[in-house]
Order: C-alpha cells, then sequence, then structure tokens
C-alpha cells in the first residue's frame, strides 16, 4: 500500500485564497505534503512530465499565496466572472422535498459554469510560470470554453483536445471555442472522448514540456493538479459558509450536494466543510442507463483502485486493468475516475456517495426549471435528482451546487419535450 | 546473473551498438508473441522489450497506441501474455524486458507479476508511470527478491541530481529518451541531442544507456550507438509487423538492415 498521512499536515488559512475560515490545525482530508489523500493521489507520471510537474509541486502554494496574486484573482472572480455568485433559497424546490434547499449558482459565472474559477486561476499561474502556451482537454466543451476565455482574456495561444465523437455531439461550444481563438483538435484514438482527450493533451504536454502549460479542468491528475483545482474552486464553499451566516445566521448546512465526474465542483463546494463532520458531504455519480446496465459512469459503484491519469484513485476498469469507458447523458460525467480527494471521502466514509440515471437527472432537471425558473446543466441535475433520498428534515439546510446552467444540453432536453 | 546484466558486461568489451527491438504483445495477431521472439533472435536483435497492451498508454505515439489498440481488440492481456512466455527459456536466449503501464500490474499484484515474470524467464520491466520514489518504497525489495530489473527513463529534461539519483536506484541500463516527446517521435538526432548524450557520457555513470524514442533506421541506429551502447527501435519496428505478410523473413529483413554495418549479435 502507498503509504498514508495527512495527519498533521494541513494547509492552513494563510495559503489559501478566499479562505475566510481559519481552517483547524490537525485536519485529515486535505492533501498532505507528498501530494495524497491518504493512499491516493501521487504523481504517476512518465519521466519526461516529471520536470513539468515538479515545476508546479515547487511553485504551486507560493504562488497562490502572494497577495498580489490572490489581487488579481480576487478581482477577475469579481469583476470578470460575477462573482460571488448567488445562494439562493429555492422556496418551490423546498416545499417540494419538505425542507430548506438553497442553490449555490454556479450557472451565473461567466461562461455558464463553475469550471471558469479553475481556469482563471491556472492562467495567472501559467503567466507567472512564464508560460507562452496552453493546452487543456475538454468532454462536453465547458472547460474548453473557459480554457479558451481566459487565454482569450491574457492572449494565451490556446490549444484544446476533445474527442472526436464529442465533438460531433457538442458542436456550440465547439464554435464558442474557435471563436474564442482557440484551436479544437480531435482526439481519434480510443473511445474518442474525454479519456482520450486527456491522454492527448497530456501527450501534447510531454512534446512541449517547456513552454506549455497545462490546464486540467478537474481534481485529477497528478499531484498538484488535484489540490491546486481544488483550492481554485474552493471559493465556491467559501461563499456558502458567508451566504448562508448572511442568510440565516448558521454557516453550516446539514447537507452538501454536489454530482462528481473528475468532480472539481463537489471538491469547491465540500472544500471549507472537509473537516466539519456536522456537514455530509454528498456526492451524487451519473448511473447513466442504470448501474448494472453496463451503461454507466458511477465510478465509486463500479470502480477499483488503481492509477489513471496520474494518480491513485479509484476508477472502472476490467479484470485485467484495462481503462473502462464509462456512458452518462452528460458529457460533464463521463468519466471514468474520479479525484483522489473524492476516492478517499468515499473510502473513509467521510463522503456520502449516491448515484442518479439518466432518467432521473431529465426529470430532475425539468423539475427544477418548472418550480423555480431555472434550466440547469445535465450535470448539475444528477445532484438535483436526489433531493428525495436524501432523507434531509424540515429544519435541516440543504446546499446542492448548481454548478451550470443548461443552455448547451437544450437538445437533449428537447428530445423529451416531444 | 541477470541476462540483461551478463548482455552489457559482455559488450563492455566490444565496440558494436546493442540493439533492442519493442514489440507489442498480441500484434498484429494474437499469437504471434513466440514466433516475433524468435524471429528478433535469429536475425540479430540483442534485447527485446515486449509491450503489455494498455487502453491509455500516454507515453506513446500514435503507432504504438494504435498496436496497442488492435491487441486489446485481440484479446491480449497480462496474464495471456504470460502464459504465451511460458517455456520461451528453452529457445529463447536473448534478454527479454517487459514494458507496460502500471494499472495492469497494479490489478495483477505487484509481487505475483514479479514472481511470474521470474519464473517464465523475463529479466526486467520497464513502467514508465511508476514514479522512483513509488518503486524505492514500496517495490524495489520485491523486484529484488526475484531477480527483475527495474529500467528508468531519463529525458533531455531531466536535471543532473535526479539522473544521479535514477542511476544509483538503477540495474541493468537507462533508458535515454532521446527528445522531448512519445514514442515515434520523427525528429531524427538533433544536435541538441547530441549536447545531452554528451552531458550525459560526461558524467560517468555507473549504468549503461540505450537510446530510444525517434530511432527508425540504419542512420539513426548508428548516431545513437556512438553516444551510448545501444539503441531502441518501436514505432518503426511496430510499423514493419504493420505491412508484413511474412512476420519471420520481414522481421530478419529489418534487423539486418538496421545492422548492416555491425557484427551480428553479441548474443549470451
Amino acid at each position: 500500500m502507498i503509504s498514508r498521512g495527512g495527519q498533521g499536515t494541513c494547509h492552513r488559512a494563510k495559503s489559501i485564497p478566499f479562505d475566510m475560515e481559519v481552517v483547524a490545525e490537525n485536519v485529515s482530508f486535505h492533501v498532505n505534503e507528498q501530494g495524497y489523500y491518504g493512499p491516493f493521489g501521487g504523481a504517476f507520471i512518465p519521466e519526461m512530465l516529471y520536470p513539468n510537474v515538479e515545476e508546479l509541486q515547487q511553485n504551486y502554494l507560493s504562488i497562490l499565496a502572494d497577495p498580489a496574486f490572490q489581487r488579481e484573482f480576487d478581482d477577475l472572480l469579481r469583476n470578470y466572472v460575477g462573482r460571488p455568485t448567488p445562494l439562493y433559497l429555492a422556496q418551490r424546490l423546498s416545499e417540494k422535498y419538505n425542507t430548506n434547499v438553497y442553490l449555490k449558482r454556479e450557472d451565473l459565472c461567466h461562461t455558464g459554469a463553475h469550471k471558469i474559477n479553475n481556469t482563471i486561476g491556472q492562467i495567472l499561474l501559467a503567466k507567472r510560470l512564464g508560460k507562452q502556451r496552453v493546452v487543456a482537454e475538454t468532454g462536453a466543451g465547458q472547460h474548453g470554453v473557459a480554457t479558451a476565455t481566459v487565454c482569450a482574456l491574457m492572449g494565451i495561444e490556446c490549444i484544446v483536445y476533445m474527442g472526436e465523437l464529442d465533438i460531433q455531439r457538442q458542436a456550440p461550444n465547439v464554435a464558442r471555442m474557435k471563436m474564442l481563438g482557440a484551436e479544437v483538435r480531435p482526439a481519434t484514438c480510443g473511445s474518442k472522448t474525454l479519456k482520450d482527450a486527456t491522454n492527448e493533451a497530456m501527450r501534447h504536454w510531454i512534446n512541449n514540456p517547456v513552454d506549455t502549460h497545462y490546464i486540467i479542468g478537474s481534481v485529477v491528475g497528478p499531484h498538484p493538479y488535484p489540490d491546486m483545482v481544488a483550492r481554485f474552486q474552493s471559493v465556491i464553499s467559501a461563499e456558502i459558509k458567508q451566504q448562508l451566516r448572511e442568510q440565516t445566521g448558521r454557516e453550516n448546512p446539514n447537507y452538501v450536494v454536489a454530482c462528481v465526474g473528475g468532480g472539481s465542483n463537489a471538491a469547491g463546494a465540500f472544500y471549507h466543510f472537509l473537516d466539519q463532520p456536522d456537514v455530509q458531504l454528498v456526492a451524487v455519480e451519473a448511473a447513466g442507463q442504470g448501474l448494472r446496465s453496463g451503461h454507466s459512469a458511477a465510478t465509486t459503484a463500479l470502480g477499483k483502485p488503481g492509477v489513471l491519469h496520474g494518480s491513485r484513485t479509484i476508477l472502472m476498469q476490467t479484470e485485467d486493468g484495462q481503462v473502462v469507458e464509462p456512458y452518462s447523458i452528460s458529457a460533464g460525467l463521463d468519466y471514468p475516475g474520479i479525484g483522489p480527494i473524492h476516492a478517499y471521502l468515499f473510502e473513509s466514509g467521510r463522503g456520502r456517495f449516491l448515484s442518479a440515471t439518466d432518467e432521473e437527472a431529465v426529470q430532475a432537471a425539468f423539475a427544477l426549471t418548472r418550480t423555480e425558473g431555472i434550466i440547469p446543466a445535465l450535470e448539475s441535475s444528477h445532484a438535483l435528482a436526489i433531493l428525495d433520498r436524501l432523507g434531509a428534515q424540515p429544519h435541516e439546510v440543504v446546499v446542492v451546487n448548481l454548478s451550470g446552467r443548461g443552455d448547451k444540453d437544450m437538445a437533449t432536453y428537447m428530445k423529451y419535450l416531444d | 546473473m541477470n541476462r540483461i546484466t551478463e548482455l552489457f558486461e559482455k559488450a563492455a568489451d566490444q565496440a558494436d551498438g546493442l540493439l533492442n527491438v519493442y514489440f507489442t504483445a498480441g500484434f498484429p495477431q494474437l499469437n504471434d508473441t513466440r514466433l516475433i521472439l524468435r524471429a528478433l533472435q535469429e536475425g540479430g536483435a540483442d534485447l527485446v522489450e515486449i509491450g503489455m497492451p494498455y487502453s491509455d498508454p500516454v507515453a506513446d505515439g500514435e503507432t504504438i497506441q494504435q498496436s496497442n489498440d488492435q491487441a486489446l481488440h485481440n484479446g491480449m492481456s497480462v496474464r495471456l501474455l504470460l502464459e504465451q512466455l511460458e517455456g520461451m527459456r528453452e529457445t529463447i536466449t536473448l534478454p527479454v524486458l517487459l514494458m507496460g503501464y502500471l494499472n495492469p500490474v497494479l490489478q495483477y499484484g505487484v509481487e505475483n507479476f514479479c514472481q511470474k515474470c521470474a519464473e517464465v524467464g523475463v529479466d526486467g520491466l520497464i513502467l514508465p508511470d511508476m514514479p522512483m520514489d513509488i518503486y524505492v518504497n514500496e517495490y524495489q525489495a520485491i523486484f529484488k527478491k526475484y531477480g527483475i530489473l527495474n529500467i528508468f527513463l531519463v529525458t533531455p529534461q531531466t536535471h543532473e541530481a535526479r539522473i544521479r539519483q535514477i542511476d544509483q536506484q538503477s540495474d541493468g541500463f537507462i533508458y535515454t529518451v532521446s527528445s522531448a516527446s512519445v514514442t515515434g517521435s520523427k525528429t531524427g538526432v538533433s544536435e541538441d541531442m547530441e549536447a545531452y548524450f554528451d552531458r550525459l557520457n560526461a558524467m560517468n555513470l555507473r549504468n549503461p544507456r540505450l537510446i530510444g524514442f525517434g530511432i527508425k533506421d540504419q542512420s539513426t541506429y548508428e548516431k545513437a550507438c556512438r553516444y551510448a551502447q545501444g539503441a531502441i527501435i518501436g514505432s518503426a519496428f511496430i510499423r514493419v509487423l504493420q505491412e508484413s505478410q511474412d512476420l519471420d523473413t520481414d522481421i530478419k529483413a529489418f534487423i539486418g538492415s538496421i545492422k548492416a554495418n555491425k557484427s551480428t549479435a553479441i548474443g549470451v
């Protein structure tokens, strides 16, 4: 087994941008100095990537802790992304489930999802590392659009790898990336979807190690990516705490619910509650056509520990250790692994892992649209879909991270209208 | 003595460059493994590196990726490969390495895997996504128990202190990646690379080196051999296999063409 760590290796508030709370000294769900969450994480990379990853490992904490960096990040999140995003008490939805449901409105971020919190942070980091080019992978295209956006903003060359099949399925986002000036390159090997786009982006990085920064879109990849992305997304839970205190007088909800593909929106929504045992952290995976249908992306239900895309985590795989191609109606959840932080939340029991099927997610999307007038992304709809089985009491507070808006999914939703 | 160590000790007395040839197990046909091994030995290769196909080979370029996909499609697995290699030592005297990615080995079980490798006569492993610290802390004792050598990579970006660390933890040889690239790059051997190879030579490492990535024909092979104890050919050989109608003849012809100016294999 890989050595366990984490006891007493917390990262204190001073190094976390937007941390409005003092994090407890002996936290155990944050990354340790070697890049592990319990047995998960690490940097399982070919030697060709070692200098790039080492450069990030050695610099990311000091760059993130630099007040000038924090000011610039803060300013862009506020004035460009549109933060803080509202925390909205959804009254009619609350009545429906007989509890108090708050929606964290990440769907109102510029470009339509939480993804841009991370790309803003990473582009500022790339600039400080003197990189001239950015490469990224994308599945549904949300991270690709968020990356192309910040590259346009900073005048940096942008290459986005996208599975050939996803390029066909997500034409509007491909058009957005192109309009933003990014070069969209198809991943034509394997299953031609997100995992293959990730492989191609890694290969591109191997081939261009000196001048290129790789902006990974989720809390996956070799250390320090999972921690770095979680920190950039942690603004979500920092705001939830403050907003909940202002609105209700309490800062901890009873439940935080988020969908998990790789898990970046969940990591951001959970971050400041990781070490608050009174807050139940609920991760919702995509069950696709059903857990036992053979067409699913529910990694913790179907996967085993192993190594994927540079970290030890839980992944869907064959007995021989080959990575299995997942399926979900939602391209953003269509990933065969989960971030190592989530693998540890699952294994340790700190997180509660549920799953929702395609059908349940679509129903939940229509329910939100018709009760609150908000069209959610298919990804976020998975989080909404488990509210009826959450077991929340009438006096309790549930925060659902509404990670993105549904514009990109209209073609899918329209099929259900007929 | 391990066959790899023995080969390099013998080679040290001779001017000839060693030729290590990579092929993907289960490609082009599922049961070609033994045939290819035998043809490589008879054709004059000095070492053989058998690729264990993987669904997500991030360090490999298009040619080897496609051979991996095809091999998996044909039904190749770690278990099956090790079965195919049972009894190979009745005829195969060449050092044999397995190259692959960590996850399938983890799923097989590292100790079981090393034990089985030793049983069938595999001499070394190349697992590019197994980090050095994990190897040292978790697996080195197991590798040593079964006499399996672990081969590390160095690249033009690997800094000197790390090269020294890798040299310290390596046995057999160091896999010298010629350029910042995945396998199958078309760059050949440039002046930058020559400076890097000279730098490595000047370090007086305890391990011999083989140069790989971008070695595709007689001229690139001979150039690489000027800077190291030998070279590794992968993608170019996969292309030969892909197009071949007669594996035995074509393999021998290819190896012959690479080593045209060299004497026959040093062998063990």
